[in-house]
């Protein structure tokens, strides 16, 4: 399915503290953003890795935490009113006939635009996969690792991996569908919220599932059906009988789609000059942890140069003609006009 | 100070450790493939590492913090540690460890 594409001035992939922070260099230059990020909400791995470990190295912000910093920074931009399409990656872009680029995401949201940025850090977060041999078999089938309709676990004989959040979410609101369901987790403690383990607990004392202290070592099936998962502990092997096996170890970051888009790359990074932060394709830029240059340092503060200096760029693609002013925020009431403080 | 490092395929490594240093650090400096996605914040848990049981009790123990992120690990043992949370000393001189699948 793919929508009417969307005409904008700059597409940014990843919405990340440099993603965002692009926003507002390029809203300076009054250059519209959409920014497509995998994640349901902005701050990249400020988001979903360390939401509440504290930043150090941010100039002039002693400390804050990840959570903040993206607050923060989604308050900086406000008055530049980014359009945001969250849990969608970006998959295929092209070049149309009349000089824009146009993004595809996968679920078919099309973004035509002069100018593409690159802001996707380490990749985009998928779910962990256990290392186990044969799991493949059954992916989509027997194996998966997320839910998007409930209704689809009704009167399965589930096992759920895992012992956060997702886990025990699942484990409360799966149990009255499934026809049997078993949690496995590695030791009788739980990161989850204590509210949701009570629950957990509670089902299991009435009998209504059952709890397994183990690790998962291994799945059995026939012809992509899954039948059975192996569990593992000190004691040795057994076995749960079984057609779905939810599995939930967290996301990590895989470079996915963009490994796609004819970009130069250097060791899974993005080559680009460090003049304008641009790639080896003219209108491309990428900025943050996702590109690579003689002395790159993965830092926030480093992404954020490098998005004013990509902003200057863009501005002279996008409007070749126009000639650009460089102005401070500090004396200018016209970016003081732009940020709604004039 | 050196540290022994088995790959995912068995190979030894003697690494140059530097006193301070985190283990996680030591391993990616080398070269060797350890994802340590989050760059030692114990904030994932993709720089999993086995420790030689010779060498377990010599360690700091686990941390709280630590022991839930090995939630996020496969193949989890009694002697799984997230080598960035493992700090090089002189008394560590030696440490042996392997690199846990991902």
């Amino acid at each position: 399915m793919t929508g009417e594409p969307i005409r904008t001035d700059v597409t940014i992939v990843g919405a990340g503290p440099c993603g965002l922070f692009a926003v507002f260099e390029l809203g300076l230059l009054d250059l519209k953003c959409h920014l497509v990020d995998i994640l349901d909400r902005p701050g990249g791995q400020c988001a979903e890795l360390y939401p509440e470990k504290p930043i150090y190295d941010i100039p002039a912000v002693p400390i804050c935490t990840g959570q903040e910093l993206t607050e923060r920074l989604m308050e900086q931009i406000r008055p530049f009113d980014p359009v945001f399409h969250f849990s969608q990656m970006a998959e295929k872009l092209e070049r149309t006939d009349d000089g824009y680029w146009r993004m595809t995401t996968d679920v078919g949201t099309v973004i035509e635009s002069k100018v593409i940025v690159v802001a996707a850090g380490g990749g985009s977060f998928v779910p962990k996969k256990p290392p186990i041999k044969g799991i493949d078999a059954y992916e989509g089938t027997g194996v998966f690792y997320a839910v998007r309709r409930m209704e689809q676990f009704r009167g399965k004989r589930l096992v759920i991996a895992g012992g956060g959040d997702s886990a025990l979410d699942w484990t409360v609101n799966l149990q009255p569908l499934a026809q049997s369901l078993t949690l496995v987790h590695r030791r009788d403690e739980f990161r989850a919220a204590p509210d949701t383990v009570n629950k957990m607990r509670a089902l299991v004392a009435s009998g209504a599932m059952s709890l397994e202290i183990a690790q998962i070592g291994g799945v059995e099936g026939t012809d992509g059906r899954l039948e059975a998962v192996i569990l593992k502990d000190k004691d040795g092997e057994r076995r749960v009988e079984c057609d779905t096996l939810l599995a939930f170890y967290g996301l990590t970051m895989k470079l996915g789609p963009v490994a796609e888009f004819g970009l130069n790359l250097h060791e899974n990074l993005i080559s680009v000059d460090t003049e304008r932060f641009e790639t080896s394709t003219p209108g491309i830029f990428a900025i943050g942890d996702i590109n690579s240059y003689p002395g790159k340092l993965k830092l926030i503060l480093s992404g954020f140069h490098e998005a004013a200096l990509m902003a200057q760029a863009a501005v002279r693609i996008v409007h070749p003609d126009r000639k650009i002013r460089f102005q401070y925020t500090t004396s200018s009431s016209e970016l003081q006009q732009k940020l709604g403080v004039a | 100070m050196k540290i022994h490092v088995t790959d995912r395929d068995g190979g030894e490594h003697e690494l140059e450790a530097t006193n301070g240093w985190r283990v996680m650090e030591v391993i990616r400096d080398a070269g060797l493939p350890i994802t340590a996605e989050c760059g030692g914040a114990c904030a994932c848990a993709t720089c999993h590492v086995y420790v030689d049981p010779a060498w377990v009790d010599r360690l700091e123990p686990r941390g709280e913090e630590e022991n839930d992120m090995l939630d996020l690990a496969f193949e989890v043992q009694d002697n799984s540690r997230l080598s960035c949370q493992v700090t090089v000393t002189p008394e560590l001189d030696g440490l042996k460890v392997t690199l846990a699948p991902e």
